[in-house]
């Protein structure tokens, strides 16, 4: 068995049929309690009942770059092996990582205001996430301005290798830029624990959550976008007939 | 290839305003800015370098969507593709040709500009450097937003929307040198990394164009 097997259109729908309420009813489940469970939790000695946003902009904010990474690898393989579930998969994406990118800005915005007494700063961790989601918004205007949808995802597969390079470049320029006001990293691998277990198991939660939410919204996006193609290869045998 | 170059830049004369639009472009910038900002010389000197700098985008960025867009009507763009020479160099080639017609008029004529905006004499090499060093970057990655779009009937603003975000990190280290000058600290950190990405643009991006192009072609 090889993953190969999913490239093929109609094997990928048979399966993601079967998948897709389990996956919805998971991802219902982890986000409702995570973010309940973030809720119930005391609030922090410092940041008072502020830091339960955190539920919300941590998981969202780290699903907003890995969707991006997602696309880049979604990309390759439709440059590389041209198989077009994955070209769909990428296009399928970009609005849920735009979104994604969206609500940690706008999360991080509302914890801004009380905490660091201005809805918008020119941080190195801002700024890149503002930048990553101009690149969205690029990715995803190309998708829609080209009418033939192979060279579509050819224009746009190129796009997002350049794009991912130069987001990756941009966050590090930012850096240099200006100093920052957010915060390090709460959870590292390397830096043991710097966030007590009563928040970071409900984190833990949403996290998988928030993974299982793209998940769920990807498949029924790219079953939405198979069913077009189909629906647009109908049409054109219909023209022809 | 020198053929190449050489019908690009008496195409981009004839047909008028090649070298003069760029320039005054950034001409009617500079002067616009101290009427949003007001004409005092402490609130334009800082901000100077980086009205400079984003002035020297958006004109490099003034004059793209007819980079690939009037060859791919004529047919002769078919023509370049098919001939001997890789469409790799006819890309690079192009964006050279950009360069001069845009880019090394801004950099002659960026001091003037400065001088409008009262930057402080001791930023007007460093300013020029900047620009000499970064221009290139900005004409080889708009040839890339432009091969992406050049199939399209409204491809301009979509182009400036692709291209723009593409700019940053040169803008950054360019705005960063000036400022750097200006202030007269030093500027060897920022100069190096805006060379690295000039390089790494020039060596890397011809490729990327070339293939937006062979898809735009099919």
């Amino acid at each position: 068995m090889s993953i190969w097997k999913y490239a093929n259109p109609a094997q990928f729908m048979r399966t993601t049929d079967g998948l897709l309420p389990w996956l919805v009813g998971a991802a219902a489940i982890c986000c409702t309690a995570g973010v309940v469970w973030g809720f119930l939790t005391p609030d922090d000695f410092r940041q008072g009942s502020t830091v339960k946003i955190v539920f919300l902009h941590v998981p969202a904010a780290m699903m907003a770059i890995n969707i991006w990474v997602m696309m880049l690898i979604a990309s390759l393989i439709w440059i590389i092996r041209r198989h077009h579930v994955s070209a769909l998969a990428a296009k399928a994406a970009a609005p849920i990582g735009a979104v994604m990118t969206l609500i940690a800005l706008a999360t991080g915005a509302i914890w801004g205001q009380p905490m660091w007494g201005t809805w918008w700063e020119w941080d190195p961790r801002l700024t890149s996430f503002l930048i990553l989601f101009l690149f969205y918004v690029g990715y995803i205007a190309l998708w829609s301005a080209v009418e033939d949808p192979d060279s579509a995802a050819d224009l746009t597969g190129v796009l997002c290798l350049v794009g991912s390079v130069f987001a990756l470049l941009s966050r590090y320029a930012v850096l240099f830029w200006n100093q920052g006001l957010h915060q390090g990293a709460s959870l590292s691998v390397q830096s043991g624990e710097r966030m007590s277990h009563v928040y970071r198991y409900p984190l833990y939660l949403a996290m998988l959550g928030f993974f299982l939410l793209f998940l769920a919204l990807l498949l029924i996006r790219t079953r939405t976008e198979i069913r077009r193609r189909r629906l647009a290869a109908l049409q054109a045998r219909e023209m022809r007939a | 290839m020198i053929a190449l170059l050489l019908r690009d830049l008496r195409l981009a004369t004839r047909a008028g305003g090649g070298f003069g639009l760029g320039v005054a472009f950034f001409l009617i910038l500079s002067a616009l800015v101290p009427f949003g900002v007001g004409p005092d010389r402490a609130t334009l000197a800082p901000v100077a370098p980086g009205i400079l700098w984003v002035g020297a985008l958006l004109a490099c960025l003034l004059s793209l969507d007819r980079l690939f867009a009037l060859d791919h009507e004529d047919g002769s763009l078919d023509l370049l593709a098919t001939a001997p020479l890789p469409l790799e160099g006819t890309v690079a080639i192009k964006a050279l040709a950009h360069w001069i017609t845009t880019g090394l008029p801004l950099v002659l004529a960026a001091p003037l500009f400065g001088v409008l905006l009262q930057l402080p004499g001791q930023a007007m090499p460093w300013l020029v450097v900047s620009l000499a060093v970064g221009t290139p970057a900005l004409s080889m990655l708009g040839a890339f937003g432009a091969a992406l779009t050049v199939g399209l009937r409204r491809g301009g603003l979509l182009l400036s929307l692709l291209v723009l975000p593409l700019y940053i990190p040169t803008l950054i280290f360019g705005a960063e040198i000036t400022r750097r000058g200006a202030e007269g600290q030093a500027t060897a950190t920022p100069l190096l990394f805006l060379a690295g990405i000039t390089l790494g643009v020039l060596a890397l991006i011809p490729w990327a164009a070339a293939a937006a192009l062979r898809v735009n072609l099919r």
